[in-house]
């Protein structure tokens, strides 16, 4: 059909492209690459070793030890403050660009290659915004509001592996601890509901409170299924428990946990407040919800919380449910061969490291892209079918998962093959499932007639 | 001084009070609610109106015949041919003119055309309100097609102009009748793929089905008009019923609610009904094309035409419902009035009514069914 369009943007210099393509591959990858080397060598071994070997002290008398340890920590805090940081604003990219796609539009296509700084300049500028405290809030509780979701968001991080050695800290309580720590987020949107002292904050923050505490129950006790499997609450546990390949993962291991992924996954869109959830922002109706209030860098906070629980709550999912970062075809004993016993770890150690935090932030984001094609294609639900889903759907099926889980232990305590079979099935469902889906959406684009399908112009 | 409207509000109770607008992303342009909430459900909501009043009918009043058409353009922004094609009609009949045959078949094309477009928006909006931000884009590309055919036949994409008192402006210009085929012929697929991407949803039809139930008698007993009326089950279409123009030439359907989501006259229908209007105007368009006669397109009209005195109304089916243009002369060669009964102020006066026990979520999802549009009420 002929429309009269708009002139397409002139070519992006080359200076450009490559500026862009650095930024865009550089800075996430270094982030990284900054965690692999910084995680392993913090270990307090290792550090130990270093002030023995390296530095001729005896750690356990040595003084100045607790302090190289601490600066260690405030060192992988910022990095790990900074890979949030980025994911969030690249997230925001990708989400603009893909429900421009979606929509049939271009989305962001000025700043950069493909638009790809946009995410930089929404940052400049909401940082150099005045910071606007309306006259009648409540000053010290409106100002601090952000910062409990920021907590809440970045002490997720302690317990979020990277890769096979690649976590702050492995938790006995892991996740447990997760559980417990994204719970500060309410805390904040309550907070910021309340203390804006507008009508429209307070309904968000009212709403917020029923969602997100409402769906902490079934996000919990479906949690519980991949930890009875696995036997521990430790992340790493968790995860070494799984395979690299699909059938060893939990979520096809056990036709509960095939169910208790859906459960968990719809408990966790709503509790980052995502589409079909989003109900504490809805635009339409709250105007801006429990942030209506907040400008320049304490919105951006909100912000970042926001799109930076997409990883979160897709790591969380793939650690429990996919495997990981375990890759196909390596084993857990192969890790101890090629860890081998020397002090420092030798290159190929180094090398597999990095394939697993590959695989990991792979796997999530594909989860993620989940994520933001959901929050595009389905229209918000009503506060009470919300509230009904999950007292009367999602709560009694997560518990019935769980009941599911403890007699399927016992069946494959008896019977050790049955995970398997129950693996490889399930496996070969969702194949299927993938590709029906792959082949009802060419049909959908080829019903209408100019249609087609084009992923050109990015 | 307090607004008069606010002693309607109970301050007996402890129930909040909010302001529901002016400026609120789904109120459809600046229209004020002032609702009484107890938590989520709604005690009431109060429609509030008058704050884009712009005296277009004074004006009527001042500015001869012929210079009000483009001021009916304002009238209704989204759907300008009706409000052009009101005021030409009730004008011809205080003139006693006879409009020739193709004038009409094109006023009957450009209108349906101006409706496809017109319930594009409606529906797209109505998504959106209900949190499914993408149909929007998907109608608005659709219109924009639409806008590209009504700006080669007149020049203008939003306020037409398009009609005259006694004809229309231009005739169709050189191969426009096949650009149009062309895209009825893209249009007609889009029912599948609408009723896909959204109106068959689950979470939407749940939304909308059975929420803010507008029954039969209550749609007449409030004057409601076009498919807000047809929604609850009433089938009147003046274009069927009283036809006027090139309307008696053509079949179409004229889709009634019937509950498609719960009961007949609920949110859902009241959706519905747009989506089959605009494939039975598409098909409208095609008839008129096919039979499109040839000759004049504009009777000869004096540049300050002089009614004799006396009272007429003209009446349309708008894509927000009947429109109506009451004109009163006095033999000079301006009005003496001019008034404009339009659908959108009769659809905020039943708000009040059918708002109780809503959620805020539904009175989003009413307010956006019943196609309000914010000039039109105020005009």
């Amino acid at each position: 059909m002929p429309v009269n369009y708009a002139p397409l943007p002139k070519r992006t210099p080359r200076w450009l492209v490559g500026l862009t393509w650095a930024i865009a591959v550089g800075l996430p990858v270094s982030l990284l690459v900054v965690l692999l080397v910084l995680l392993p060598i913090t270990k307090p071994a290792m550090i130990d070793g270093f002030i023995l070997h390296q530095l001729g002290h005896d750690p356990a008398v040595w003084p100045w030890r607790d302090l190289l340890a601490a600066a260690a920590l405030v060192l992988i805090g910022a990095v790990v403050f900074g890979w949030g940081a980025v994911f969030g604003g690249v997230s925001t990219w990708l989400e603009r660009k893909i429900a421009g796609r979606m929509q049939s539009r271009i989305g962001p296509n000025r700043a950069g290659a493909g638009g790809y700084l946009v995410w930089m300049a929404d940052a400049l500028k909401m940082l150099l915004k005045e910071d606007l405290v309306p006259a009648e809030a409540d000053d010290l509780l409106f100002r601090a509001a952000p910062y409990f979701g920021l907590v809440g968001f970045l002490l997720t991080f302690v317990t979020l592996p990277f890769g096979e050695g690649i976590i702050v800290a492995d938790l006995g309580v892991g996740a447990f601890f997760v559980t417990a720590i994204t719970a500060l987020v309410v805390v904040g949107i309550l907070v910021a509901g309340w203390s804006s002292n507008s009508k429209w904050a307070l309904f968000g923050g009212f709403r917020s409170a029923a969602q997100v505490i409402s769906y902490e129950i079934p996000a919990g006790i479906s949690l519980m299924v991949p930890v009875l499997m696995a036997g521990t609450l430790s992340m790493q546990g968790i995860i070494r428990a799984q395979g690299g390949a699909p059938w060893n993962w939990f979520v096809f291991r056990n036709p509960a946990a095939f169910v208790a992924f859906f459960i968990f996954f719809t408990s966790q869109l709503a509790e980052a407040n995502r589409t079909p959830f989003d109900l504490p922002e809805a635009e339409s109706e709250l105007v801006a919800g429990y942030h209506s209030e907040y400008s320049g860098f304490r919105f951006g906070l909100f912000f970042l919380v926001e799109y930076g629980s997409l990883w979160v709550m897709s790591a969380l999912a793939i650690t429990l449910f996919f495997g990981g970062w375990q890759i196909p075809g390596f084993h857990a004993d192969q890790w101890v061969a090629v860890r081998g016993t020397s002090p420092f770890p030798p290159p190929a150690w180094w090398g597999m490291q990095a394939a697993s935090m590959a695989v990991f932030a792979a796997k999530t984001y594909t989860l993620v892209l989940v994520v933001l094609w959901i929050r595009w294609t389905l229209p918000r639900i009503r506060i009470d079918q919300m509230m009904n889903l999950c007292w009367k759907y999602l709560v009694p099926a997560a518990f019935a998962c769980f009941l599911f889980t403890l007699l399927w232990q016992l069946l494959v305590s008896a019977v050790p093959r049955v995970e398997l079979a129950s693996g490889i099935a399930l496996s070969l469902v969702a194949l299927v499932l993938v590709a029906l889906f792959l082949k009802q959406t060419r049909d959908n684009i080829y019903s209408v007639a100019g249609d087609r399908i084009d992923l050109s112009n990015w | 001084m307090e607004k008069l409207i606010l002693r309607r509000v109970d301050r007996r109770n402890e129930e909040m009070i909010l302001n529901f607008g002016p400026q609120h992303p789904s109120t459809h342009g600046v229209i004020n609610f002032i609702v009484e909430t107890d938590g989520e459900v709604l005690r009431k909501a109060i429609p509030d109106v008058g704050y884009l009043h712009r005296s277009i009918e004074k004006i009527g009043e001042m500015v001869g015949y012929p210079g009000f058409m483009p001021y009916t353009d304002r009238v209704d922004y989204l759907a300008a041919m009706f409000a052009n094609e009101g005021y030409a009609i009730a004008v011809e009949r205080l003139l006693k003119l006879q409009v020739p045959k193709r004038a009409q078949y094109l006023r009957a094309i450009a209108c349906e055309l101006n409706r496809i477009a017109s319930h594009l928006v409606s529906i797209g909006s109505m998504a959106m309100d209900i949190g499914a931000v993408t149909p929007f884009p998907y109608a608005l590309r659709e219109r924009e097609y639409i806008n590209d055919l009504i700006e080669a036949l007149c020049g203008a994409r939003l306020t037409y102009n398009y009609l005259r008192i006694g004809g229309v402006a231009y005739d169709l210009p050189q191969g426009w009748r096949d650009r149009c085929l062309t895209f009825l012929d893209h249009f007609d697929s889009l029912l599948q793929e609408w009723d896909r991407l959204i109106s068959f949803n689950e979470i939407y039809e749940r939304r909308l089905g059975g929420v803010a139930v507008i029954s039969r008698e209550q749609a007449i007993d409030y004057g409601l008009v076009g498919p807000n009326l047809r929604a609850s089950g009433v089938d009147w279409d003046l274009r069927r019923d009283a036809p006027y123009g090139a309307y008696a030439d053509f079949k179409f359907d004229v889709p009634v609610g019937k509950g498609w989501a719960g009961v007949v006259g609920d949110c859902y229908d009241r959706y519905y009904v747009r989506v089959l209007e605009m494939f039975a105007s598409a098909k409208i368009v095609r008839q008129a094309l096919e039979k499109l006669p040839e000759g004049e397109i504009q009777v000869k009209v004096p540049k300050k035409p002089k009614p004799e005195a006396g009272e007429t109304m003209g009446r349309v089916e708008s894509a927000r419902g009947e429109l109506a243009y009451y004109v009163v002369s006095d033999g000079t060669d301006r009005a003496h009035r001019v008034r404009a009964r339009t659908g959108s102020f009769l659809a905020m006066g039943i708000i009040e009514d059918i708002s109780p026990g809503l959620m805020v979520a539904d009175l989003v999802a009413l307010i956006a069914s019943l196609d309000v549009v914010a000039p039109e009420i105020d005009r």
